[in-house]
């Protein structure tokens, strides 16, 4: 072998994987490479809205179309935000850019990008606000940590408050209680004023707006698919369910994400619902109005979440029900916990939700109305009034995803498990720093979960994907439950790439398998058609 | 025998790469997967350090098949790097700067020894051969990703479609 033609060592080891630029943060522009950013709004769905600059545009054009005074726009926008929410001024004024909640983002520990610790994130306004709104940022500028409101600065804000899931995880570490999720929500009113917003937030809003669901499924459409889904049941288990629509003068009004109506694996926790309504004989209603739980309101601005939430209460009082009960959904409880009083209340017209099966009142749903389906179950189940069958969901051996907003907003820790580990013998959790509090986002909440943005959705979800593999490496778990629309459409996706042995469902899927019914035939299928044990699959 | 010397260094040699393949991300993003040691709240720097080891291993192993383990940790690397804001280049690079810290490792005047670099040559066929897998473990995750895209947009609506395929004598099996 002639070795002389070799090249040197040193020649060879100077390998460069393009280092990432070393100047400040404050200097890189937003790179927009595919799949890791949102489409953005169809210029018809902000017609329909009313809501500024409809137009044709796209994150990787030059030119934004934005218009001529942008920058007056946005700064009056904050100057308002900053006098209505005290919370927004505070948030802008006592970060001491500790770090305690830089590593806790499910996107920086998933990308390494340091502009989605939410303190840089955050940092990305709040430089702004220095340079505008501060004595101090105005004498000193970029030394004191201000930033003139450029439009890269501003293009900087559409991609990154566009990779925030307002999770909320980081503000479980803020020593300050800064809430970053209502940062970004402040962010993108702003954008929203220019016209800067995606098209998977804005397209769900203008249906609901028009039609009370996100696909902007008409009244009949609505029906055809709930009897479809009844059908589906008797099929199962022989017992046509009873299924009460639009009906005046029920005790409880039902509300639940029309995600569960349309897409699998969603369609069989509605299905469970159903089920379980019909078992207990409880005088309750669908509604065509208020078809829809999720509240993509949230993430376009505060004016939004009570125009779209506002179905809710009218529907309850047109119907004269005398309460609430909402199904598993995520960021909908976080509307109904935190905003749905204060914005649409008082319901002085609702009476304080009582269950009429065991008596229990809900005096935690005294305010709202309105009574989280697994606060329902679990009260069931602990009063001994479902007869349950564990053991028909043997093969599956589940773990918990604590969806992020009925977890950490609306504090429903103990209650989906106490309803889980009563319906399934095999249930594992993953480890303590990814559960309850601290449980890690899906990666497509807040808007999201769209196809284009399957990339970043894909870094965010590693997370939780990895503590999820820890558990089937561990357990051979073979089920993610969690209790949240948007998680179980992510979830999939997150699964069929980082743990492709697990599939994922809700809760009441289970309840409903286990579920024992007056005068059911046998049952030998869950509610997916699957055979029930392991032995029929074999045969 | 080269691959003794190369035993002999393996913690420092694993160091070397770990740190050059997390120097690939930003500074701040590589502090903090340097620093943190716990793997579920730091993932990714918690996959490049335990597969380094194991894909190491196997390069001095000599053994001519794959053991399951350097495949899944092979796997588990190149799966994150398929979807962060690498190119494909950059992405699979972090293979190819194993030689640089197997040469780095060797004094120099040792590299005169035609023997001791017929050796090297040897294992670098070994990091090469790794380099092929990886790109095909990239390819696999990236086609994944547009077969889910296509998924997700069947999936959100398959009830409506099968509904309507249903109502209207459609064939509605996918």
């Amino acid at each position: 072998m002639d070795l002389h033609d070799l090249p040197k060592p040193k020649d060879l080891m100077d390998i460069d994987l393009n280092k990432p630029p070393e100047t400040g943060w404050m200097n890189n522009p937003s790179v927009f490479k595919d799949g890791t950013y949102s489409y953005p709004a169809a210029g018809k769905n902000l017609k329909i809205l009313g809501m500024p600059n409809p137009r044709q545009w796209a994150p990787t054009d030059e030119d934004w179309k934005l218009p001529e005074n942008w920058q007056e726009i946005i700064l009056k926008g904050m100057k308002e935000r900053l006098e209505k929410y005290r919370s927004f001024r505070l948030f802008m004024d006592i970060c001491v850019r500790c770090g305690a909640c830089a590593d806790k983002c499910h996107f920086f520990i998933g990308s390494g990008d340091p502009k989605n610790m939410p303190v840089l994130r955050a940092e990305l306004i709040r430089s702004v606000y220095r340079n505008d709104f501060t004595l101090l940022g105005k004498m000193l500028g970029r030394f004191g940590g201000g930033r003139e409101l450029t439009i890269d600065v501003l293009k900087e804000w559409f991609y990154y408050f566009f990779q925030c899931t307002e999770c909320r995880r980081c503000s479980v570490f803020c020593p300050y209680g800064i809430d970053t999720a209502e940062v970004t929500m402040i962010g993108r009113e702003l954008l929203n004023l220019v016209g800067l917003n995606i098209n998977w937030v804005i397209e769900p809003v203008a249906n609901c707006y028009r039609f009370g669901n996100h696909l902007g499924i008409p009244p009949h459409g609505l029906i055809d698919m709930w009897e479809f889904m009844a059908d589906d049941v008797e099929d199962i288990t022989g017992i046509k369910v009873n299924l009460p629509v639009n009906k005046k003068g029920a005790e409880i009004l039902f509300v639940t994400p029309s995600g569960d109506y349309f897409a699998d694996p969603g369609t069989y926790t509605c299905m469970g619902y159903m089920m379980l309504f019909h078992e207990l004989g409880l005088d309750y209603t669908w509604s065509t109005y208020a078809s829809e739980g999720g509240n993509f309101g949230l993430f376009t601005s505060h004016e939004m979440i009570k125009r779209l939430n506002a179905k809710i209460y009218a529907e309850a009082k047109r119907l004269g029900v005398k309460w609430i009960l909402g199904g598993e959904c995520g960021h909908m409880w976080r509307v109904v916990h935190q905003y749905m009083e204060t914005m649409n209340g008082p319901a002085d017209f609702l009476e304080e939700p009582v269950s009429p099966i065991t008596g229990t009142k809900f005096e935690n749903a005294k305010q709202t109305k309105m009574v989280h389906i697994t606060e329902f179950t679990s009260d069931l189940i602990k009063n001994g009034k479902l007869k349950l069958d564990p053991s028909r969901n043997d093969k599956i051996i589940a773990t918990y995803h604590d969806s992020c907003n009925p977890a950490r907003a609306a504090g429903l820790l103990e209650e989906p498990r106490y309803v889980i580990k009563n319906v399934v013998n095999n249930f594992y959790e993953m480890p303590e720093n990814t559960i309850r509090e601290q449980t890690f986002c899906c990666g497509g909440g807040a808007g999201l979960g769209n196809d284009e943005n399957i990339e970043m959705r894909m870094r965010g979800a590693f997370p939780r994907a990895s503590a999820l593999n820890h558990v089937v490496a561990k357990h051979d778990v073979n089920r993610l439950l969690c209790m949240c629309a948007i998680d179980r459409a992510t979830l999939t996706a997150l699964t069929h790439y980082w743990a492709p042995d697990v599939t994922v469902g809700g809760i009441h899927e289970l309840v409903a398998n286990a579920l024992v019914m007056t005068g059911e035939k046998e049952r030998t299928l869950d509610l997916r058609g699957e055979p029930l044990g392991d032995e029929e699959e074999d045969e | 025998m080269l691959v003794d010397l190369l035993l002999e260094n393996k913690k420092a040699i694993i160091k070397h790469w770990t740190d050059l393949t997390i120097d690939t991300y930003p500074p701040e993003g590589g502090s903090f997967m340097r620093k943190q040691k716990d793997p579920f709240a730091n993932p990714v720097g918690a996959a490049i350090t335990n597969g380094a080891e194991a894909i190491f291993d196997w390069v001095m192993s000599g053994s001519k098949d794959y053991s399951p383990d350097v495949v899944r940790r092979l796997d588990d690397i190149v799966r994150i790097r398929a979807v962060q804001q690498f190119s494909a280049s950059d992405a699979l690079g972090f293979i190819f700067l194993l030689k640089k810290c197997l040469r780095e490792s060797i004094p120099e005047k040792m590299m005169n020894d035609q023997h001791l670099v017929g050796e090297l040559l040897r294992l670098e066929s070994r990091v090469d051969s790794l380099a092929l897998t990886s790109f095909d473990i990239y390819m696999k995750c990236r086609e994944k990703l547009f077969e889910m895209r296509a998924m997700e947009i069947r999936n959100r609506t398959s009830r409506i479609l099968e509904r309507a395929c249903m109502k209207y004598g459609a064939p509605h099996d996918w």
